[in-house]
């Protein structure tokens, strides 16, 4: 990523907009209510934390917004488009193009090197392996990890491997960047590293930054932090 | 793009101990593929390889080989005098009245006799053949005398077959007096002998078996065989020589089943081996499909990946099952001739189409066993996937 192709959304500019989303899932003969009406907007630009206790709806919440999941009720706009409108082959290439997405297992493919993972996104968009090398190295140096490109995730620490997971997330240059527990795996020097990423992702790239976390250290480098409880989102 | 296929490789040589059983199971199944088609090549290389297309066989209207008919021996000179037969060494018609007659041979083994093809012919018969048969040791037999030359292949698999030796079956000992190779035609079946001892020998002196013409050139042979099959008062056939030992592969039918019946049964087998595999790798790559399809890869591309690695796996057992069945190329073998009730020696070859239809068995068995499984990989809902 370089500075040239990034803020692609103007700051301030409302990139989600959720309207009384709600979401209930049928487990054996019970309705467990995930999401009860959340009503939430996200303008361009935001690093907002959503905390809550676990099953309060927050990761549900994520990925509704990464079109990996639907609601039972209500409406979802992100970049003023009803997502759910999209077909499962449409949604894929929607996220691929707006949605960098950061796991708390940080989900690297094990056999692929950190050049090789970084550069999956890439290799569904159009540019030529020069580009993909250019955009991928770019991506890597700025996590620190320029020096690592070629090691399996084995051989790096859970630290450097959630930063080739944010290097995978940012290298094709999304509207928005999702991230669930992001240092929830990590001890607190690696997670402040993380943090510290996200932070400068934010300020001096203008990453729209939706954060999952338990830790309030985490949210402290979120500008709002939202709360959800048995799934309501609670007054900011 | 597709996912890369550096995922699918390394990920089969991280679970390398069930990439190489699995290529073993459907290697084994290659295997016994590429035996049966090894045995189907050499056979019908014995056979089809025998014609030379100048050769025009004129048999009795009716007979279906060499064996069965025989027919007046005044027919003979009417043929020698058809037009577009080329001329011999000495500038005669090269043109041979033949007899083929069994005589049961002791195999070298001791496993009993064996009925292998004896061919009276004259001497335009070698002539007309040395595309096919070369002389290795000794000489051709000469007219008039009760001499034999017989095959390489004859001479590995029967007794007394030695130059020098004394063979006997028809009315008295024979002298073995030369060797030659038929070039892995079925002549490499036969043992030659002059036309006119065989028929004393085995009292047929006043017919003759067949005729075989020398054609001068290919339309010349196609106007022989013609000629010969519409002369209504000869009431012969003409065949050329090529369309003659195609028709003698029948012989191959009983592999063929057996072929079909074995490699379709173990097919079966190495389809579901190949199916459990990847069953296995789409349980235990679960959560790595469902994070390719959170970065925006498509359930397509899924279904291909893992179709595609199934298809690897299959092409790994393709390679082993070859490799294991080198040793067999260019063995020699036996089948009996359902024609003519006689032994017909051959090689088992590994040609190329016999390659290239292993690979495609192989294959057909990799996409058989790929898709259920990879059908369920790109089915998975990503959430679910990525909890596991």
């Amino acid at each position: 990523m370089s500075t040239a192709t990034v803020a692609n959304v103007a700051t301030g500019t409302k990139l989600v907009q959720a309207r009384n989303v709600s979401k209930i899932f049928q487990r054996d003969a019970f309705k467990v209510t995930a999401l009860d009406n959340v009503s939430i907007e996200i303008a361009g630009g935001d690093f907002i934390a959503l905390m809550g206790p676990s099953g309060s709806g927050k990761t549900t919440l994520l990925n509704m917004i990464a079109a990996i999941d639907r609601p039972t009720a209500g409406e979802l706009l992100v970049l003023g488009k009803n997502i759910f409108s999209l077909s499962d082959t449409q949604a894929a290439k929607w996220r691929n193009e707006h949605i960098g997405y950061v796991f708390q297992t940080f989900n690297l493919i094990p056999v692929l090197t950190a050049f090789e993972n970084v550069e999956l996104p890439l290799l569904l968009t159009k540019l030529s392996s020069k580009q993909r090398r250019e955009h991928v190295l770019t991506a890597l140096n700025l996590v620190g990890l320029g020096d690592r490109v070629h090691h399996l995730p084995k051989q790096l620490s859970g630290g450097q491997e959630q930063r080739v997971a944010i290097a995978r997330a940012i290298v094709s240059d999304p509207t928005l960047l999702l991230a669930d527990e992001p240092t929830g795996d990590l001890d607190s020097h690696s997670a402040t590293e993380v943090l510290e990423i996200l932070k400068r992702l934010n300020t001096e790239f203008h990453k729209t930054i939706v954060m999952v976390t338990h830790d309030p250290h985490a949210a402290s480098y979120a500008h709002v932090t939202r709360h959800l409880e048995k799934g309501m989102l609670l007054p900011a | 793009m597709a996912i890369p296929i550096t995922y699918n490789i390394r990920n089969m040589i991280l679970r390398r101990g069930l990439t190489v059983m699995t290529a073993l199971g459907i290697g084994l199944t290659v295997t016994t593929a590429v035996f049966l088609m090894m045995l189907l090549a050499g056979l019908k290389k014995a056979f089809v390889s025998s014609g030379d297309p100048l050769n025009v066989l004129v048999v009795r209207k009716g007979s279906t080989s060499e064996l069965v008919g025989g027919f007046a021996k005044d027919k003979l000179p009417i043929l020698r005098t058809l037009p577009g037969i080329a001329l011999d060494s000495h500038g005669q018609p090269m043109v041979s009245g033949e007899w083929v007659v069994l005589v049961a041979l002791p195999r070298k083994n001791g496993s009993g006799n064996v009925n292998v093809t004896l061919r009276g012919m004259e001497q335009d018969g070698i002539e007309l053949r040395t595309r096919h048969a070369k002389l290795l040791d000794g000489r051709w037999f000469q007219p008039g005398q009760a001499e034999v030359v017989v095959s390489k292949s004859v001479q590995g698999r029967y007794s007394h077959t030695n130059v020098g030796d004394i063979i006997d079956f028809g009315k008295g000992p024979w002298k073995v007096v030369g060797t030659f190779d038929g070039g892995g035609s079925s002549y490499d079946s036969e043992i030659w002998a002059d036309v006119n001892q065989v028929a004393n020998q085995f009292n047929r002196q006043n017919a003759i078996g067949n005729v075989y013409l020398r054609a001068t050139d290919p339309v010349a042979a196609q106007a022989l065989k013609h000629r010969v099959s519409d002369d209504q008062q000869l009431q012969l056939e003409g065949a050329l020589e090529t369309e003659y030992w195609d028709k003698q592969t029948s012989s191959g039918g009983g592999i063929k089943v057996m072929g079909w019946i074995v490699g379709f049964t173990m097919a079966i087998g190495s389809i579901f081996a190949a199916a459990n595999t990847m069953y296995a790798a789409v349980a235990y790559r679960s959560r790595e499909i469902a994070t390719l399809r959170v970065i925006g890869f498509r359930r397509g591309s899924i279904l291909t990946s893992f179709v595609f690695e199934s298809v690897l796996l299959a092409l790994l057992g393709a390679i082993v099952g070859i490799v294991l069945m080198l040793p067999f190329n260019g063995m020699s073998t036996s089948t009996s001739n359902q024609a003519t009730f006689s032994e017909v020696v051959f090689k088992m070859q590994l040609t190329f189409p016999v390659i290239g239809w292993a690979v495609v068995f192989a294959v057909v068995m990799g996409l058989i066993g790929g898709v259920a499984p990879a059908w369920s990989a790109a089915r998975r809902d990503i959430l679910a996937a990525l909890r596991d």
